[in-house]
């Protein structure tokens, strides 16, 4: 029995290199981890093994013959979110079951072009709509870390794979901390990059001004690798910003001594899980001892986060939704009787609730005699939030804080209350609103699960987080965790 | 009581790109249904719009050429609602900030005055595909060539007072915008449509009364037709007790009626808001000063040049220059004669009239301005009178040859020899001695007879100034 399983991407990337294992083998080695286990996970909608095997007997070639990239034959899997050509892009949803994406978007394409391998799609909140990914028409995904508990969303089934090593590495998307809070309820590294850094081309919207991809994987070192393939200025994309990509790799080691570390108090309030409390508060105490200093801060609007958030992300939504029509693709009612009827039976039936909701609360904000009073003002509130991030980047380097305020919760805890699903993203949603890049890396566990630490920098501060994660992880060894059942 | 009409006009310029204006996909008009909508067009989920800039281009030269401002900050906002030919089920187009501001055009009108009138705002958006329903019982088909085609929509202030002002924004925005060369006018395609706000109100009143919306009109006729029907319709409705209501019509041209469409209480809620998949379109004005530099000579401009270095009259010279096209063919006709009144007169005239009987466009004159040069020539340097040119005209028409070739072939060359015509004169004179003498005696009326009869002795080849001459030369004998 191999054990490849147990090597993050950058030590699979050397092998490969060296000659030591060829991407047959290892893509194989993840096909059966697959097979054997995501039964129980259910973190794959679709697994294209043929594909993948087709697609490592090509990397090896170009393994042999030289010229290959650094993640050249290595196994990925992208979040069901991202468009890709030939093989089914649900979504997570009723709505596309039977799409099959006729393009690539631009994150799937880059990573084609560095000759990564596909294993699969992962499972996803329906639309990227959730905490728990528990609103996926394909159910909810486990935590590998207690079966009984969610893995987080919305990029649960990326957090999931990765934490069971069913993946080296996967794509995942934050809007709200979609990325961020599933990485740290599964013990993974996830990192949200700067909002335009990454191309949106191909990544189905649920709100455009708020949707980044970024990497998932086992350890800093690891996304630093993935970013800089994913990342660069898309011309399909006019929100991606024109911007030259450094190699993520390279800073990785530089010192951290006296990296100021902002505490923003409002992340250390009441609302924070006393055990998830020590546990970052001992991951800030190895900060101090490799050399950073500790300074408190203030985010003072972080407290509208949550409800700005949750009129703009539904308002975006509510437009980008409403191409799924019967019309031209996707789900279509049976026997629509008129056009009317085709529109509310197709949607009706297609999307789950959650999807719903978020629909009918954003028509709601946007309707006439209410878009002064909701839409505007929440992009208003934005700016303030924006505000506090740029002043607190006047004094330090990086914030630190929990990535969400509890470890997993149990299936089905919170799926009837959306109030209090929503209150899971309240440290990583002000990122999102504000633009800028946030990371989770694993620093403990709290009750035997997992906890995230969350990393925020300035914008396009992108190398600068990774250097800082990747120093702690160093001196650490939680990011090589791997749950019992799935070693 | 006397009622007086307000009109504001909306009009669709479809412009001139090749390309979409959120997309690749051809513009081409005609293609096989659904062949020229790309992925962007059809809205395949994860799509996104990426703006073609040559649309900036085109609506920022209408800016321009109608004295508007140019917004430094204009911004896309969703247009949301249900529909099978709106693949995204919202169109984008522009709201709160347009990208021209207000401006303004002149008209003429029949009286001969000019009118101001004002554009509120003209505003760049997307186009939607076709709904077929004639083609499959039962069935509606969906055509998306059209989806993502731009337009630059422009709304004029409700400046206009009757059908007849109306059709002259149209035409003189019609015209316009082909100067511009940002729209090709083609209405029978649909590349320039108009909507209609209408209401009526009592002579002196200042308020405005209820208005109407008519939709769906391609051609100057229907706009006056519609738009007179309409004004009827509100009177009458008035006249009756009745009052008018909010609503949008449809003017249905076989019936050369109106019907409502749907009344303001059906109508959406857009719910507009920014496109976030869209940064804001930001214009300086060095990017202005550059547009300016390429803009053509404009209709008001080429007329005043008409009148200044031509000596035309305000009259003729909108006439000539009412599309680019015209003007064009008048400078060729003018460069070759070297005689602009001539020109003009001959151009406005006959040949006019021909393309309008025939309801054609100067670009499809079947004589050309170089042909039609020739034949002006021929005139001016008395080889045929004005009369035999009309006979060549028509014969040049109807593809004969070219002016000398029909003057040649059918010897219609004027006849100048003093001799011959004086010959012609004195049969005349011999064959109608009464009149002569009557003619003798201070009745100067018949003058025109003798010169008629010698003309058509002539066949019309004398020349009628030296026929006028020699008879009067003769009474003095």
């Amino acid at each position: 029995m191999s054990h490849y399983h147990e090597k993050s991407l950058t030590e699979l990337s050397r092998l490969l290199h060296a000659g030591d294992i060829s991407s047959v083998e290892l893509t194989d080695a993840y096909l059966s981890r697959i097979k054997q286990h995501d039964a129980v996970l259910n973190s794959f909608i679709t697994v294209v093994g043929d594909q993948a095997m087709q697609q490592a007997a090509e990397a090896d070639k170009v393994l042999r013959s030289g010229g290959a990239g650094p993640l050249t034959g290595v196994p990925i899997a992208h979040k069901d979110i991202f468009c890709t050509q030939g093989i089914k892009t649900s979504c997570g949803s009723k709505m596309l079951d039977s799409f099959i994406s006729p393009y690539d978007a631009t994150v799937v394409s880059r990573f084609k072009q560095t000759g990564a391998i596909v294993l699969g799609k992962t499972n996803m909140d329906e639309f990227a709509m959730g905490s728990s990914n528990e609103t996926s028409y394909y159910g909810p995904v486990k935590n590998p870390w207690d079966i009984g508990t969610v893995p987080g969303g919305s990029s649960g089934g990326s957090a999931a794979a990765v934490a069971a090593r069913l993946t080296p590495a996967a794509t995942g998307t934050d809007t709200g901390g979609s990325i961020r809070q599933p990485a740290a309820l599964c013990g993974i590294t996830g990192l949200k990059p700067t909002y335009g850094l990454v191309s949106r081309y191909g990544m189905i919207a649920f709100a455009s001004s708020l949707d980044q991809g970024g990497p998932m994987a086992q350890s800093a070192e690891d996304c630093a690798l993935l970013l800089s393939t994913m990342a660069g200025f898309d011309e399909k994309d006019s929100t991606s910003i024109e911007t030259s990509i450094p190699d993520y790799s390279i800073g990785l080691e530089n010192p951290i001594e006296g990296l100021r570390i902002g505490l923003p108090k409002e992340y250390f309030d009441e609302g924070l899980d006393d055990n998830v409390r020590q546990v970052i508060q001992s991951a800030l105490d190895r900060y101090r001892e490799l050399g950073a200093e500790l300074v408190d801060i203030a985010l003072p609007n972080s407290g509208l986060s949550v409800p700005v958030y949750y009129v703009v992300a539904p308002a975006e939504c509510s437009a980008n939704l409403s191409r799924f029509d019967g019309v031209r693709y996707g789900y279509r009612c049976d026997e629509p009787r008129d056009l009317f009827d085709l529109y509310t039976r197709s949607r009706g039936e297609g999307f789950g609730a959650e999807v719903k909701r978020r629909i009918m609360v954003g028509t709601y904000a946007l309707s006439a005699g209410y878009y002064d009073a909701y839409y505007l003002k929440a992009q208003q509130l934005r700016h303030l939030i924006s505000d506090d991030f740029k002043r607190a980047f006047e004094q330090v380097d990086v914030i630190m804080g929990p990535a969400s305020p509890e470890p997993a919760f149990k299936l089905g805890e919170k799926a009837e209350d959306p109030i209090s699903m929503y209150l899971s993203d309240i440290y990583t949603i002000a990122v999102n609103l504000a633009g800028v890049p946030g990371m989770s890396v694993p620093v403990g566990f709290a009750d035997n699960k997992p906890v995230g630490l969350q990393i925020i920098g300035n914008y396009f501060d992108e190398s600068r987080l990774l250097n800082v994660a990747h120093k702690y992880q160093q001196s650490t060894d939680w990011h090589r965790q791997i749950p019992e059942d799935f070693n | 009581m006397n009622y007086e009409a307000v009109i504001g006009l909306e009009i669709h310029v479809q412009l001139a790109t090749k390309s979409k204006i959120f997309s690749g996909a051809s513009t081409a008009y005609g293609a096989e249904p659904n062949t020229q909508a790309c992925a962007v067009d059809v809205a395949l989920p994860g799509v996104l719009p990426v703006l073609n800039t040559e649309a900036v281009h085109m609506a920022a030269k209408f800016g321009l050429a109608i004295e508007a401002e140019v917004a430094h900050r204009s911004v896309f906002a969703r247009k949301n609602y249900f529909y099978p030919d709106l693949p995204k089920g919202y169109q984008i187009s522009q709201f709160e900030l347009p990208i021209v501001g207000s401006g303004h055009i002149d008209i003429e009108l029949e009286s001969g005055e000019t009118k101001r009138v004002g554009v509120t705002r003209a505003h760049l958006e997307e186009d939607a595909g076709k709904s077929l329903h004639e083609d499959f019982a039962g069935m509606t088909g969906i055509d998306l060539n059209r989806a993502g085609t731009p337009l630059l929509e422009v709304v004029s202030e409700p400046d206009m007072r009757s059908a007849a002002e109306a059709v002259a924004y149209m035409k003189k925005m019609h015209s316009l915008v082909r100067y511009l060369e940002i729209c090709d006018g083609n209405m029978q395609e649909g590349s320039f449509r108009c909507d209609a706000n209408i209401s009526v109100r009592p002579k002196g009143q200042q308020a405005f009364g209820t208005r109407a919306e008519i939709k769906n009109m391609n051609s100057f006729r229907f706009v006056e037709r519609a738009i007179n029907h309409e004004i009827e319709r509100q009177i009458d409705l008035i006249e009756d007790g009745g009052e008018v209501v909010q609503e949008t019509r449809l003017y249905d041209a076989n019936k050369d009626e109106t019907r409502p469409m749907r009344s303001k209480e059906e109508a959406n809620d857009y719910r507009y808001f920014p496109d976030p998949d869209l940064l804001p379109v930001f214009i300086d004005d060095v990017y202005l000063d550059q547009v300016r530099k390429l803009l053509p000579e404009l209709p008001d401009q080429k007329k005043q040049r008409y009148i200044q270095t031509f000596g035309l009259s305000s009259y003729d010279a909108s006439v000539l220059t009412s599309s680019r096209e015209l003007a064009d063919y008048f400078e060729i006709v003018t460069a070759k004669t070297g005689d602009a009144k001539l020109s003009a007169n001959w151009i406005s005239g006959e040949l006019a009239a021909r393309l309008n009987k025939e309801e054609l466009e100067i670009g499809a004159s079947r004589v050309s301005a170089e042909a039609y040069a020739e034949l002006l020539t021929r005139i001016k340097d008395n080889t045929i009178s004005g009369k035999i040119a009309k006979d060549v005209f028509e014969a040049m028409w109807n593809g004969e040859g070219s002016a000398d070739e029909i003057i040649g072939s059918r010897g219609l060359k004027q006849i100048t020899d003093s001799g011959a015509i004086e010959a012609m004169v004195d049969a005349v004179v011999a064959s109608n001695p009464e009149q002569f003498e009557q003619l003798k005696g201070g009745k100067d009326k018949l003058m025109g007879f003798f010169v008629g009869q010698v003309m058509k002795a002539s066949k019309g080849k004398a020349n009628p100034a030296q026929v006028n001459e020699l008879m009067r030369k003769k009474l003095q004998d």
